[in-house]
């Protein structure tokens, strides 16, 4: 029997590395109900909390009282606003800089606010007392739309700003004021506008909506009190950050505070802040001296935790009459709800929402975006995306649409003529950010090329004819879109969180086999990052990704890091992996050209090992070479193998993509009928394409359901409407359109590997496509801007309000 | 989401079953499939201190074809109605109807006697019993009684069920063969109840409507017979005007209110193009 050499192709694939449609290793526990959630965490002793919420939308509290449900049997304890008084835990900072009750002080903002935290033996005498806590409340005027707050004789929300004219961020204009922040050149765009041939300005509202991921949010708080030290389970996306707020809120030294994020079914935003649940688990557990878990049900975590949108944004273009656009100003009213605990770099409390100006080449721009306080719930989070880009993406995407059909020009084409040309990259935005790197007009051109999109005009004008002849009660929609994502954040320079500057890490440690064990300031809530992560390493240092092990969440082990959303894993965490990889690798080189006896300048890498040059069958393997760094490291040189690296990225990265939408719209009834759905994307370096395949998947059909139906709405009393999934939109398999997917690759120039993250392009592309789709069906019939969302009896009312049942 | 404590029954016979009701008064409350009462209790919107659930009643299953009808047990699950070859053959318009109600987890779960006894217009079962003209089996402690599916809604969540008594069979006269059918439910997905629904049943002869009966989903506040829309086809070969004629006629039966689903108008308007739509299908498929 003989054996054969391994050839180059078989090394390469048993590597697993960058490229290769690795199939996801989380998934062998997840698929057999084996994960650890921390609803699958439990305690000897542990107790229960649930909330007491508000009835009412505003309403002063005039008493409370706990007598009854301290009788039920199971029941601990009540903790009101009062309690928490007492450590100063009434009120907490928000990431944006406000403050927010963790219970009700003296009065409620919103409905479901929460009130008290009833702690118990087990779950159901946990909600037995807390209904039985009664509450006395005296209704307050309710204010629910962001444009009557801003009135000046409106009520006032926050009493406890009164006579504070300054924020977080500047001044403030009026009493339910949070902020005004702004961008741009208004001189220079004014004047733009005054020299245009054409200008259009539209108010396109972006509803509010929330996450709403499978695992509601959840944790369990136990302190022991002989040690002083607290442990934390929780649903968090961003685990350091909360061990970081958690000390300085409760003054517990930091290394005293374990926080934990053991697997998280979803994220999507809802599990970044910090929320009174998790507060109130923590006091209840040092008053108590036992463990607490809290566990939100599906109504509390969409009507109380972290909605997003609610922008209202008013947008002008001014362009000459070829089509070239020449200025851009957009107004932003951004609703926040009752405290600003918006989810955004601290200096960013629009987020990066100016990169409005979007995937073209506008000489001059001006933004400004007003915060302002309803009683609504609060948050403002980046529901898959980064902070406030796909409201920003919507805004421009809905206003060239707008523009095309102002100038009698075809969306797309409109598109390519104002493109940011492959050329003028790294590009400087009027708005004051640097594109890394892009190749529009490709991508666009291949989508159009894919669909046969002048076949679809064509189509679309014959389906019209026979509409108007009466052959058929549906019209066609062909929706164009085309996004530039802001992601990656952040640069030190302009990003943090509390003062947290915005890198990240990861420590590779290589044992004596061969193998490893990667730890990271990340946390996969669903993204895979125990798969790619390992793929990195394994390209970077020819281990095989099966012999790589990622560990993330626990923040005793792993590096210090910002989290995961935003898509900044790969952009930053992934940067990070690929430094300290390159770490390992020198010292490895260095261990190699001993064993070898050459200088180490005559080795070269090859694929899994170092070779010397010229003589091909002078090799030392990865495999080897982590033997000898534990055993046998050259002289002068301290044994082991690892490294790590903190990443602070020198510029954000640009993913970009161009999505077309056809969908027919049935006139009787609204029912929109997706037809086809082509989304191209251009992450830059694709590390597993199954996986990118996965997240589009997942992005465009949460970009479906917000376009189509998704929303937290309230009624004039400010009573949320449709908090449940009885209403919510979620769509199922069978709703979910059929998706194409298609990619070009532009790396970025200052990633270490070129890749610039992809998990929530699809939303940001994809909310525009659904929502052009649905105007451009009914722009032909008269309608200039339809408000999303596109459900049916919305589709319905703008079928009849433009002529089309007679 | 947590319900309130409640003592959970589980009789083995209906006797059993109609005793404890009669015993235990007004806090009990029987429970078929559990996919209606237990997420109202989780909602605390019902707090039973009593929970007598049917599951173990053998004589509450089953489908029995006679000669002009077919009983079906209230304990049968939509899943059972919809692998039912007897069914599928004698009254379609059933596992149509089925196929549209929720998921298959709730399907599996859920029955006929728990979707036409709870009272609740948005379930889809109602509608079509009337549709039927089909039967209900009242059992009590004093005895036994019958009530037409047209007589039993009298509002939401009020019907013609007295204390004590159990719904424990539906008699369905079976159409005749060749009969046209079909169940037009409009929802917003997988799950949802519906925003208009419209249940036919009919008969052609010589390319001409001879009986139709028309209730509908979801659209007031029972399910509701729209006899002057069925009225209004009967006889013709369902032109337009005919059409037209049926979906008005029906749209004044029509009493929705308002909700996530949309308006009033929109829900009566796409109300009337699920009766058009239904009496299209039913007469597509009708022989004769």
């Amino acid at each position: 029997m003989t054996t054969t050499a391994p050839t180059r192709e078989q090394r390469e694939a048993k590597l697993e590395g960058m490229g290769c449609k690795r199939k996801r290793v989380e998934d062998v526990r997840f698929t057999q109900g084996k994960g650890t959630y921390v609803d699958d965490i439990k305690m000897p002793g542990m107790l229960y909390g649930d909330f007491v919420r508000s009835q009412h939308g505003h309403a002063r509290i005039k008493k409370i009282d706990a007598s009854k449900a301290l009788k039920v049997p199971g029941v601990v304890a009540v903790l009101t606003a009062k309690d928490l008084k007492g450590v100063n835990l009434a009120w907490m900072p928000t990431l944006a800089g406000d403050v927010q009750m963790v219970l009700a002080d003296g009065k409620v903002l919103f409905q479901n606010q929460e009130i008290a935290f009833v702690v118990a033996n087990d779950r159901y005498a946990a909600a037995d007392g807390a209904e039985l806590v009664e509450v006395e409340y005296e209704a307050l005027p309710v204010i629910v739309d962001p444009f009557k707050s801003m009135a000046p004789g409106a009520t006032v929300l926050r009493e406890d700003l009164i006579g504070k004219n300054t924020g977080a961020h500047g001044p403030r204009k009026h009493h339910n004021h949070i902020f005004e922040w702004v961008m741009g050149d208004k001189d220079l765009t004014d004047a733009a506008f005054n020299k245009a041939d054409v200008t259009i300005k539209e108010l396109f509202s972006y509803h509010r909506t929330h996450p709403s991921p499978l695992e509601t949010c959840q944790c369990v708080a136990s302190f022991d009190k002989i040690k002083s030290e607290l442990t934390l389970w929780g649903t968090f996306q961003a685990p350091h950050v909360i061990r970081t707020v958690a000390s300085l809120l409760s003054k517990i030294p930091e290394h005293k505070i374990h926080v934990i994020a053991p697997d998280i079914g979803g994220g999507f935003g809802n599990k970044v802040g910090a929320y009174p649940g998790y507060i109130c688990a923590i006091v209840a557990s040092i008053v108590t001296g036992k463990p607490v878990k809290w566990v939100e049900d599906r109504i509390e975590n969409l009507t109380s935790t972290s909605f997003a949108r609610d922008y209202h944004m008013t947008c002008e273009m001014a362009a000459t009459k070829e089509g070239k656009v020449t200025g851009l100003r957009v107004h932003v009213l951004a609703d926040h709800g009752a405290f600003d605990a918006c989810a955004d770099p601290s200096k960013w409390p629009a987020g990066f929402f100016n990169i409005v100006t979007g995937s073209y080449d506008f000489p001059v721009a001006h933004v400004a975006v007003d915060g302002v306080y309803t009683n609504k719930a609060p948050g403002g989070v980046a529901y898959r995306c980064s902070f406030r880009v796909t409201e920003a993406a919507y805004c421009i995407e809905r206003g060239m649409d707008v523009m095309a059909k102002k100038l009698g020009l075809d969306p797309a084409e409109f598109r390519l003529r104002n493109f940011i040309k492959r050329e003028q990259f790294p590009y400087q935005s009027a708005l004051g950010w640097e594109y890394d790197s892009g190749d529009y007009d490709t991508a666009m051109r291949k989508v159009m090329d894919a669909v046969d999109y002048a076949g679809l005009r064509a189509e679309q004008a014959a389906q019209r004819e026979a509409f108007k002849r009466g052959e058929t009660r549906a019209i066609m929609g062909i929706g164009v879109s085309f996004f530039t994502e802001i992601v990656g954040a952040g640069p030190s320079k302009n990003c943090d969180i509390l003062g947290v500057a915005m890198f990240d890490s990861c420590e590779i440690r290589i044992h004596p086999t061969g193998a490893a064990i990667a730890r990271m300031g990340t946390k996969s809530q669903g993204q895979g990052h125990e798969t790619t992560y390992a793929q990195i390493i394994a390209t970077e240092i020819g281990i095989p990704a099966a012999d790589i092990m990622v560990e993330e969440g626990n923040t005793d082990t792993a590096p210090y890091g910002l989290g995961t959303y935003g898509s900044r894993s790969t952009p930053v965490a992934g940067a990070a992996i690929a430094m300290a990889a390159r770490k390992i690798k020198a010292k490895a080189q260095m261990i190699a050209a001993y064993k070898l006896e050459v200088h180490e300048g005559d080795l070269e890498w090859d694929i899994d090992g170092f070779r010397v040059k010229g003589l091909p069958e002078k090799t030392m393997s990865m495999k080897d070479i982590s033997w000898a760094a534990y055993n046998s490291p050259p002289p002068n040189m301290e044994p082991g193998l690892e490294a790590v690296s903190y990443y602070d990225p020198p510029n954000m990265t640009y993913p970009f993509g161009a999505y077309i939408c056809v969908m027919d719209i049935d006139v009787d009834t609204g029912v929109a009928n997706i037809r086809r759905f082509y989304a191209l994307d251009d992450c830059g370096t694709r590390i597993n394409p199954m996986i990118i395949e996965g997240q589009v998947h997942g992005g465009l059909t949460e970009a479906f359901a917000i376009a189509m139906g998704q929303e937290i709405r309230y009624d004039e009393f400010g009573n949320v409407v449709g908090g449940s999934f009885m209403d919510f939109f979620v769509p199922t398999a069978v709703e979910t359109p059929k998706w194409e997917t298609d990619f070009t690759v532009t790396p970025s120039p200052h990633h270490p590997i070129g890749a610039k993250g992809v998990g929530e392009s699809p939303n940001v592309g994809g909310v525009p496509a659904f929502s052009n789709a649905v105007n451009d069906a009914f722009s032909f019939f008269g309608s200039t801007h339809i408000q999303m969302p596109h459900d049916h009896w919305r589709n319905w009312e703008a079928a009849k309000k433009f002529g089309l049942h007679a | 989401m947590i319900p309130a404590p409640f003592t959970y029954h589980r009789p083995k016979s209906l006797a059993e079953a109609t005793g404890l009701l009669v015993d235990l008064k007004d806090e009990a409350r029987v429970v078929a499939g559990g996919q209606s009462l237990i997420p109202i209790m989780k909602l605390r919107l019902a707090a039973p201190d009593h929970l007598i659930d049917l599951a173990a009643i053998a004589e509450l299953k089953g489908i029995a074809r006679g000669a002009t009808s077919i009983t079906i047990g209230a304990m049968t699950t939509q899943a059972e109605l919809i692998n039912s070859s007897v069914l599928a053959e004698s009254v379609p318009i059933l596992r149509e109807t089925a196929l549209q109600i929720a998921d298959p987890q709730v399907r599996y779960q859920g029955t006929l006697g728990g979707n036409v006894a709870n009272g609740d217009p948005g379930n889809d079962m109602p509608a079509i019993m009337m549709c039927l003209d089909a039967s209900y089996r009242l059992v009590g402690r004093a005895g036994a009684r019958t009530v037409k599916a047209r007589d039993f809604y009298l509002g939401t969540y009020v019907t013609a069920l007295n204390a004590g008594e159990i719904l424990t069979a539906i008699d369905i006269p079976v159409p005749p063969a060749g009969h046209g059918f079909a169940y037009a439910k409009l929802k917003r997905k997988i799950g949802d109840y519906a925003t208009a629904a419209a249940g036919v049943v009919l008969t052609v002869s010589g390319g001409k409507i001879q009986t139709c009966a028309i209730a509908l989903s979801n659209l007031a506040d029972t399910a509701v017979a729209a006899d002057a829309a069925a009225k209004a086809v009967i006889g013709t070969a369902l032109d337009r005007t005919a059409l037209s004629a049926a979906a008005q006629a029906a749209r004044g039966v029509m009493a929705p209110a308002a909700d996530a689903r949309g308006t009033v108008e929109y829900r009566t308007d796409v109300g009337g193009t699920m009766v058009k739509r239904a009496l299209q299908a039913a007469f597509a498929r009708a022989k004769g």
